[in-house]
């Protein structure tokens, strides 16, 4: 029927009635009982009173088409009928539609109830306990992978001709030449910002000059490096993560164990080797756009000329102002491709584990990056530069 | 075996489903040209075809996810192209697709993907959409506690299921099963032939069903469309049998071909007409 329920348009209309005859009743189906029908008589049927009427004949000639949403109401109303004490019966009823109440009849079953939802207190309670071990087992485990990358780190560095050229000028031309425009386009912008804040402020001391200091000092020491080291990990890091886990779930990590090819090797020190030599010459690059966007706010604002902000420059900046930035950043590269790198080997077989541990990678690495160049700054003061 | 009633049985073996002249192009790759394909009411037709011809390209197309460069779609004699949006939506509740891994929704349960739809397309109360999602769930042989799971709790075949069952939620009228035993194991395989077969006769459906699997063919197909040369040669397996065309020939007469066909065969024997996939055609 169900081929043939719409194709019989026009008599879509669905009906029934209830009426009484001698002794019994006709419940009487008229029209088609399809899925877009059955909602408007739902509730009616339910309600069917059977007037202390022993018998039910069912007449179902009129309907032009029953689908097995539409079997199943009749089928659960004749149930219903018997339960109250009603006898019955089908007549006029088409074989096909017979069949298929008989189908329908067979094929139900009771669900079981939906798992209830756990008393909310203690499903806090579980929930932190289960994330504080899996952070733990996470902190281990990373811990543990930084031992390997290390290791195999320096058993690169002495056999560097087991390091891959190609893997590792393509992956320095990815996360290096690829970053320039957004990272200068982000120093530049910066450099803007803070020349502009620290005029607004300085003017009230007449102080304007000191602007370049501020942004020397802001751009060189911390600017520079973290912002280029933030987008690096959004960029590059999450690259990192998805490139490896999508060759997790191709099982193209485990072709590469079975054909003898260390993942350490082939995979993670290309790309932490390309960060750790591309990171610095971003940030130098950095620096530089930082400093250039605060020259061109303070000729604009200030009416400090180049000429001289580069004279207070050079006496606003110590040569070390700008060698803590640039140390801290294969640091910052080693941490993010690390990482990255390793959430890609964490991924399982499922295309949805790519996207959580990318978000995961990112996430991760730009954490460490802001704690260790908190950490740092806490050192660099201490030991006085 | 024919749920004919009144004005059904006049249009049992109408054209349902019909395309004509399509072409689908990917940049400069042509996958069909010209191509011709019905579909008749209440019949099983298999589309078959080398790798890379374009079978589910074309299941896609009908269905509306891929847009034709040339050519008419007419689905119960409306072409799909003219539609407005409202229509459209009308016409997708009238056709169920089972895609190859079930593609059930991951952060749903079974039970709320099969209703899903429900909810979409029809103005159901609750209690009735759960009864009918019971009805469902046993229909395609799913234990009822597998309504409460997840899809990843699920195996491959449970998964089908489950997603066979989605399909079929509003009562479909046509059934497009994307390779709906590929990567069962042979007993999983021939299971679910048995119930697309069993749901078909039971509902009346029409089914489209693209497929590798020359058992499933042999099993439950009424006709079966053959992708050569960017276009569609149809028939029953007989007919095709007789095709000069060197991939059909190689298709139906390889040892794999042959071996099913044995198979139905024996498969027929004991059991009379019943099994025989030609006794509707």
């Amino acid at each position: 029927m169900s081929a043939a329920k719409d194709l019989a348009a026009g008599s879509a209309d669905s009906s029934f009635a209830l009426l009484r005859e001698g002794e019994g009743l006709r419940l009487r189906f008229v029209g088609a009982w399809t899925t877009r029908e059955l909602a408007r008589h739902d509730a009616a049927l339910r309600r069917l009173d059977l007037q202390g009427a022993r018998s039910v004949a069912v007449d179902l000639g009129a309907c032009s088409a029953v689908d097995s949403a539409g079997a199943w109401v009749l089928e659960r109303t004749f149930e219903d009928l018997r339960r109250q004490g009603a006898e019955v019966s089908l007549i006029n009823c088409p074989p096909a539609i017979e069949t298929l109440l008989g189908t329908v009849a067979r094929e139900h079953c009771e669900l079981p109830p939906a798992p209830k939802a756990e008393n909310p207190l203690l499903a806090v309670t579980i929930r932190i306990g289960r994330e504080t071990l899996r952070r733990g087992r996470e902190a281990r485990d990373l811990i543990s992978f930084l031992g390997l990358t290390v290791t195999v780190l320096l058993r690169s560095l002495l056999k560097p001709w087991r390091i891959r050229p190609v893997a590792l000028i393509a992956h320095m031309e990815q996360t290096g030449l690829n970053a320039l425009p957004i990272v200068g386009l982000i120093s530049f912008l910066v450099g803007v910002v803070l020349a502009y804040q620290g005029a607004d402020q300085l003017a009230r001391f007449g102080a304007q000059i000191f602007t370049v200091n501020l942004v020397a000092i802001g751009v060189l020491r911390e600017m520079g490096i973290l912002l280029t080291a933030i987008i690096v990990a959004g960029r590059s890091g999450s690259a990192f993560t998805a490139q490896i886990g999508t060759m997790k779930v191709n099982e193209e990590v485990d072709a590469m164990r079975t054909l003898g090819l260390d993942p350490m090797e082939v995979l993670v020190m290309p790309r932490v080797i390309a960060l750790v030599l591309v990171l610095p010459l971003l940030t130098f690059y950095a620096d530089v756009m930082g400093l250039l966007g605060g020259a061109v706010m303070a000729t604009v604002v200030l009416d400090i000329s180049f000429f001289q902000f580069a004279r207070q420059l050079n006496d606003a900046v110590t040569p070390w102002t700008f060698w803590i930035g640039i140390i801290k950043a294969p640091l910052f590269a080693f941490i993010i491709g690390m990482i990255g790198c390793y959430e890609g080997l964490q991924v399982s077989r499922s295309a949805e584990s790519v996207g959580r541990q990318t978000t995961r990678a990112v996430v991760e690495a730009i954490f460490l990056v802001i704690v260790l160049d908190a950490l740092l700054s806490i050192f660099f003061s201490v030991i006085g530069i | 075996m024919q749920r004919s009633n009144g004005s059904a049985a006049v249009r049992q073996g109408e054209e349902i489903l019909s395309v004509t002249g399509l072409r689908t192009q990917f940049g400069p790759a042509v996958i069909h040209n010209d191509l011709d394909f019905s579909v008749r009411a209440g019949e099983v037709m298999g589309v078959v075809g080398g790798s890379g011809t374009g079978k589910s390209v074309l299941v896609r197309t009908i269905v509306g996810l891929n847009k034709p460069r040339a050519g008419r779609i007419v689905v119960f004699g409306q072409d799909v192209a003219a539609l407005a949006p409202a229509q459209r939506r009308a016409l997708q509740s009238r056709w169920g697709v089972l895609f190859q891994d079930g593609a059930l929704f991951s952060s749903l349960t079974v039970a709320q993907n099969i209703e899903v739809p429900m909810k979409e397309h029809s103005d159901l109360p609750p209690a009735l959409r759960k009864e009918l999602v019971e009805v469902k769930i046993a229909m395609v042989g799913l234990p009822p506690d597998a309504a409460h799971k997840f899809p990843a709790e699920l195996s491959g075949g449970m998964r089908k299921r489950a997603g066979l069952a989605r399909a079929l939620a509003l009562d479909a009228d046509i059934l497009f099963l994307d390779e709906p035993t590929a990567g069962l194991d042979p007993i999983g395989a021939a299971n679910f032939d048995n119930l697309i077969g069993d749901l078909q006769r039971a509902l009346g459906l029409t089914v489209v069903m693209v497929t590798h699997d020359l058992d499933s063919l042999y099993a439950i197909c009424d006709r079966v469309s053959v992708l050569v040369d960017k276009r569609v040669k149809v028939g029953t397996i007989e007919q095709l049998m007789r095709e000069p065309d060197p991939w059909i020939q190689e298709y139906f007469g390889g040892p794999r071909g042959r071996a099913a066909a044995g198979s139905a065969e024996r498969a027929a024997r004991p059991s009379g007409a019943d099994g025989a996939p030609q006794g509707r055609a």
